[in-house]
């Protein structure tokens, strides 16, 4: 029985390679996702424990994982005291600030967009790996005021030599500064800063420039004397603390910094997963497919095996030992792909600023279990279906000349089909009003069973829409009917290949749907909401100094400037991001729609909180919520809140006062300007532009053109969505020639016969395009009606989000049946050719 | 004479009825009909198209189950058995030889031979399995593919592949439906010779009056009933019994 399963792998290699195709690039997917988070993860690590000392000491908060600028310093005095301590070998006083940027000679910011950019004092400390945390590579540490260093490759991608001036963008005033470079510096042991960018100052320098002239810090490390642990180093500094600065200790500090960036890493990865899961659905439909045509063409070979007395069972387990052989081949091909597909990933993040260029490529166990586990098991699951009908094969049929396969009843696959799609609805409804993750996963699952559910229903509906083609097809004359018919022959099969297309589809018209009117969304809230005529704003909205707004507030013909600041907090127990303004001035810049309460209302110690965030959190004007901020908690009032249809990019706003007391740096992200009524728009803009020409991190947009901006970006989320559903789709369309592929192979003998009654090659190849077309516009045409309800849902779902508007893009979505249509004719290549060159006698010869 | 009473049936067929279709379109294949295939002899069942022989076949093989009444196989009743049961039967107590030879393409014919062993989990008998392949004379062949051999090898493949388990029962279903005479001639001596020589119970649908004459015994079908019986047939007495069923009709 074995040496059967191993005979007809061999035997049936090219086909069972597509499918294999399908298992390879499913797992490539699965596979890429862990080494490249792995990578991200590795890369992130050796800066981490590059970056610690013995004992870390800052304020409560202050120097957390992801947290902002913060204003609270610790004075000279407290180094003098830990200084004086027995256990401490050195300390290494810093301050650090996070939003300084290197202007590259092209006038561009190094890295773009995207990457943080750094800066210190030179500590001199040594981190937990033994080594110095920096060392310089060439020239010296700048000593004086004006004078900096910079990590070697921002310097050299930026193409500053030691001796050039170097222009910065800083949250200083005023925020441009020119600085000499001295020297370059290594970070660590020379893993790179991941795309991040280091500016070194003179401690001195930096307190004058950043901090008022005061001798503070922002953070302090400790190297232990010889001998001395940790912990008895943290303790002996912790008791000479002011309130509220902790002491925590390396080996602590890493691993909060490590949890933390875990988290993220496991959002990325899940992310990325997620897209792997969808191939690999695709790809079980088309092993589902292959291997039912396969066994639907050995159906005699199989039913002789029973008459021979091999039982259901043996019959079952070889199909399914030939998965087995596929799943493996499949898997450990994909893992070669996956990391290849893994480095693949970190060029495209590369691309957005994070540069992962020294970064390891590790393909760990998990990652090898993993692919093999998801490989094999899919293969596995989806063979076993076809492998089951095979061994109902009645032993009979060995000695019948039609060796066709049992059919199951439409009617138990309409009966499963719509209770799986019905199923995939509830639990779509439930995931619309449940939160967070929870409500996500039900959104994803029932999408999922609607999309089964509409495979198992898509052959009912195969034979109208198909007969729709007989139309059109009737230019083609017979060979359109032909064409027609045989996709009809077998509804199963035709909507089994179309079915695969129409996974991969839906999403992506799904994607489209809510990229619409994502945009037509901010185009609405930005023509109601806003009454200022510019927008000065960086693209990706990190912070920059508020000498802008000042400067800008000197401009003649300036009326109104409102800044808006933003933090990510805590509110009432979940992550939100939160915006302060100032809200007299913040109302003459916006029109923002209420639902109840006032923007009057907002003062000191009271909030304005969103739509969606009062309904998750139950709050109601007069209730009152806490908002943990970095450097603290706050008790807030709810004065207002905001209606669905408000455009600010927050679920709570409140007054600069909060942020304060949260020890947020004062840094805007956004600052709108109205001009006098009187005044000339041009000039106004010429003036403001010419204060932040010097800056490239931000812009002056109006109002279109800050709509025009943020559409921009929902496009770029959007090609990013379309690029990861890609390998779906190339599955799918593996599937089409695969199909396609085996169906020219049965039909030898009817495809003998219509040559040898004067069809010639060129018809039989439209033939099969035609068909082709047929299976792949149906598939389309499927995910396209999919598509639009799971976006509309989502839409429905969001409205409290902003998403406001619903827009359909037609014309794209017919673009992309148009697209399908030509795929279909890409998937009959190679099938349409072989079709052509069977030679006529042999092929009508064939049993 | 004398061996066949003395050795009892191989194979019982008791009250079978078996009916296709209903209403106007219900036709009866085999009409309550009783047959004993005795061990150790080779017979013929013939029969004009439409006669229940092949039905019967089917029936006594365990491929197909009749309406009522029994069939029995080395005394165990196929009626009641379940697929489980009646595949361990096939496995076991049935040999198999098809008209379209059916082989296994991907596999030698070695291989295709020993497939009944291999399915069952049984290790080939050497001495048997040489005698087997002697008596077809194939020594030669048996690392050829089906597609390298020709119509008479692949059948004597695949009487040789019906013998290796040595069934109670081989059913052979026109074995010479797809061969010239001489390879037909061949197949059939074949056939004769496990009877003979090894006591091999054989049970042959024909159509053809030259293959029955290798036979000990025709059975005559015609509407699903035995008409008919002959003993030590030639091929004259043959065709002469079939002109009279003819004219009788």
């Amino acid at each position: 029985m074995l040496r059967v399963t191993w005979r007809n792998l061999v035997a049936r290699k090219v086909r069972l390679l597509l499918s294999a195709t399908a298992i390879v690039l499913g797992v490539a997917f699965v596979a890429g996702s862990f080494i490249f988070t792995d990578s991200l993860g590795g890369a992130f690590d050796d800066i981490i424990e590059g970056s610690t000392a013995d004992v870390e000491i800052a304020y409560q908060g202050a120097n957390d994982f992801g947290a902002g600028q913060d204003t609270r310093t610790m004075p000279a005095s407290v180094v003098k005291d830990l200084e004086a301590l027995p256990e401490v070998g050195s300390v290494h006083p810093q301050n650090n600030l996070q939003s300084v940027y290197v202007i590259g000679k092209d006038g561009k910011v190094v890295g773009g967009n995207g990457p943080p950019g750094l800066a210190a004092n030179a500590s001199g400390a040594t981190s937990l790996t033994g080594r110095p945390i920096l060392t310089v590579a060439e020239g010296r540490l700048p000593g004086a005021p004006y004078e900096i260093a910079l990590d070697v490759d921002t310097a050299e991608k930026a193409d500053y030599q030691i001796g050039d001036t170097v222009e910065l963008a800083t949250p200083g005033k005023p925020p441009v500064l020119e600085a000499e470079l001295t020297g370059l510096v290594e970070f660590g042991n020379g893993s790179g800063l991941n795309g991040a960018t280091l500016t070194l100052f003179d401690k001195t320098f930096m307190q004058d420039q950043f901090f008022g002239g005061r001798d503070v810090y922002g953070s302090i490390s400790l190297n232990a004397a010889d001998g001395v642990s940790q912990e008895q180093l943290r303790a002996a500094a912790q008791k000479v603390l002011p309130p509220g600065v902790v002491a925590r200790t390396g080996d602590e500090f890493v691993k909060t910094n490590q949890d933390a960036l875990g988290d993220i890493l496991g959002f990325i990865q899940t992310f990325l997963l997620v897209f792997a899961g969808v191939s690999l659905v695709v790809g079980i439909f088309l092993i589902i497919n292959t291997f039912s045509i396969l066994v639907a063409q050995r159906s005699r070979e199989l039913a002789l095996l029973r008459t021979l007395g091999a039982s259901r069972r043996q019959v079952t387990v070889s199909v399914v030992l030939e998965a087995l052989a596929v799943g493996i081949v499949g898997s450990t091909v994909g893992l070669g792909v996956g990391y290849l597909l893994a480095r693949g990933l970190a060029w495209v993040f590369g691309l957005l600023g994070l540069d992962l260029g020294k970064a390891d490529f590790p393909v760990t166990w998990p990652t090898v279990f993993w692919s093999y586990v998801v490989g094999i098991l899919v293969t596995v699951v989806a063979s076993y279906l076809p492998a089951r009908r095979a061994s109902r094969i009645a032993p009979i049929q060995a000695l019948r000349d039609d060796g066709s396969l049992p059919e199951t009843a439409l009617r138990r696959r309409l009966v499963v089909g719509t209770v799986l799609a019905l199923l995939g609805v509830g639990s779509m409804v439930a995931g619309f009003s449940g939160d967070g993750s929870t409500g996500l996963s039900l959104l994803g699952l029932g999408m999922l069973l609607v999309l089964v559910g509409a495979a198992l229903l898509s052959p009912i509906a195969a034979g109208p829409v198909i007969r729709l083609f007989s139309l059109p097809y009737r230019a083609f004359g017979s060979v359109g009917q032909l064409a027609t018919q045989n996709s009809l022959r077998n509804p199963r099969r035709t909507a089994a290949t179309a079915s695969a297309l129409m996974v991969g589809l839906a999403l992506v018209a799904m994607m489209s749907v809510l990229g619409a009117s994502a945009a037509a969304s901010t185009d609405a809230a930005v023509r109601q909401n806003l009454t200022s005529q510019f927008i000065v704003s960086n693209v990706v909205q990190q912070p920059f100094s508020t000498d802008v707004a000042a400067q800008i507030r000197k401009v003649p013909g300036v009326s109104g400037v409102a800044s808006f600041r933003s933090a990510i907090v805590e509110l009432g127990g979940s992550s939100q991001q939160a915006g302060a303004v100032d809200p007299q001035e913040f109302a003459r810049a916006l029109a923002l729609p209420l639902a109840s309460g006032t923007l009057a209302a907002l003062t000191d110690g009271t909030a304005l909180v969103s739509k969606a965030t009062a309904d998750d959190l139950g709050l109601q004007v007069g209730d009152t919520t806490t908002m943990k901020m970095q450097g603290g908690e706050v008790r807030l009032e709810v004065a207002g809140v905001l209606s669905s249809a408000a455009a600010v990019p927050a679920g709570a706003l409140v007054t600069f006062d909060t942020f304060d007391k949260g020890a947020i740096a004062p840094l805007d992200s956004l600052v709108f300007v109205n001009k006098e009524p009187g005044a000339d728009t041009d000039t106004v803009r010429a003036a403001i532009e010419k204060i932040t020409a010097d800056l490239p991190t931000v812009t002056v947009k109006d109002p279109e053109g800050f709509a025009q901006e943020q559409k921009k970006q929902i496009n770029q989320f959007l090609n990013l969505i379309y690029g990861l559903l890609l390998l779906s789709v190339v599955i799918a369309i593996l599937g089409v020639v695969n199909t396609l592929g085996l169906s020219v192979i049965e039909r030898t003998r009817e495809i003998g016969l219509l040559r040898a009654i004067g069809m010639s090659r060129r018809q039989l190849r439209r033939m099969i395009r035609l068909e082709s077309i047929v299976v792949a516009v149906f598939g389309a045409l499927l995910g396209m009606a999919l598509g639009l309800a799971f976006g509309a849902g989502l839409i429905y779902a969001l409205r409290d989000q902003g998403l406001t508007d619903l827009a359909i893009p037609w014309l794209r979505l017919s673009l992309f049946v148009v697209a399908a249509g030509a795929v279909g004719v890409l998937a009959a290549y190679f099938p349409a050719r072989r079709a052509a060159r069977l030679d006529v006698l042999k092929a009508i010869a064939t049993e | 004479m004398t061996r066949t009473m003395s050795a009892g049936p191989a194979a019982r067929v008791a009250h079978l009825t078996k009916t296709y279709g209903t209403g106007d379109a219900r036709v009866t294949a085999l009409d309550d009909i009783s047959l004993d295939l005795i061990a150790g002899e080779f017979t013929a069942i013939m029969g004009p198209s439409g006669s229940g022989k092949s039905t019967l076949m089917h029936c006594c093989a365990a491929l197909d189950t009749g309406d009522s009444g029994s069939v029995y196989i080395g005394g165990a009743d196929l009626a009641g058995m379940k697929d489980k049961a009646l595949t361990a039967l096939r496995r076991d107590e049935i040999g198999f030889v098809f008209q379209s030879f059916n082989l296994v393409p991907t596999l030698t014919a070695r291989e295709n031979i020993l497939l009944p062993l291999s399915i069952a989990g049984r290790k080939p008998d050497r001495v048997w399995f040489d005698s087997v392949i002697a008596t077809v004379d194939l020594a030669s062949r048996l690392h050829h593919k089906p597609n390298e051999l020709s119509g008479g090898q692949q059948q004597r493949v695949a009487v040789a592949r019906a013998l290796v388990a040595r069934p109670t029962i081989v059913f052979a279903d026109e074995p010479t439906g797809n061969l010239d005479s001489r390879s037909g001639a061949e197949v059939l001596g074949l056939l004769r010779d496990s009877v003979k020589n090894h006591g091999q119970t054989l049970v042959m649908v024909t159509h053809d009056p030259v293959a029955a004459a290798y036979t000990d015994r025709v059975v005559f079908l015609a509407d699903g009933r035995v008409v008919q019986e002959l003993r030590q047939p030639t091929r004259e007495l043959i065709l002469e019994t079939m002109a009279a069923m003819t004219a009788g009709i």
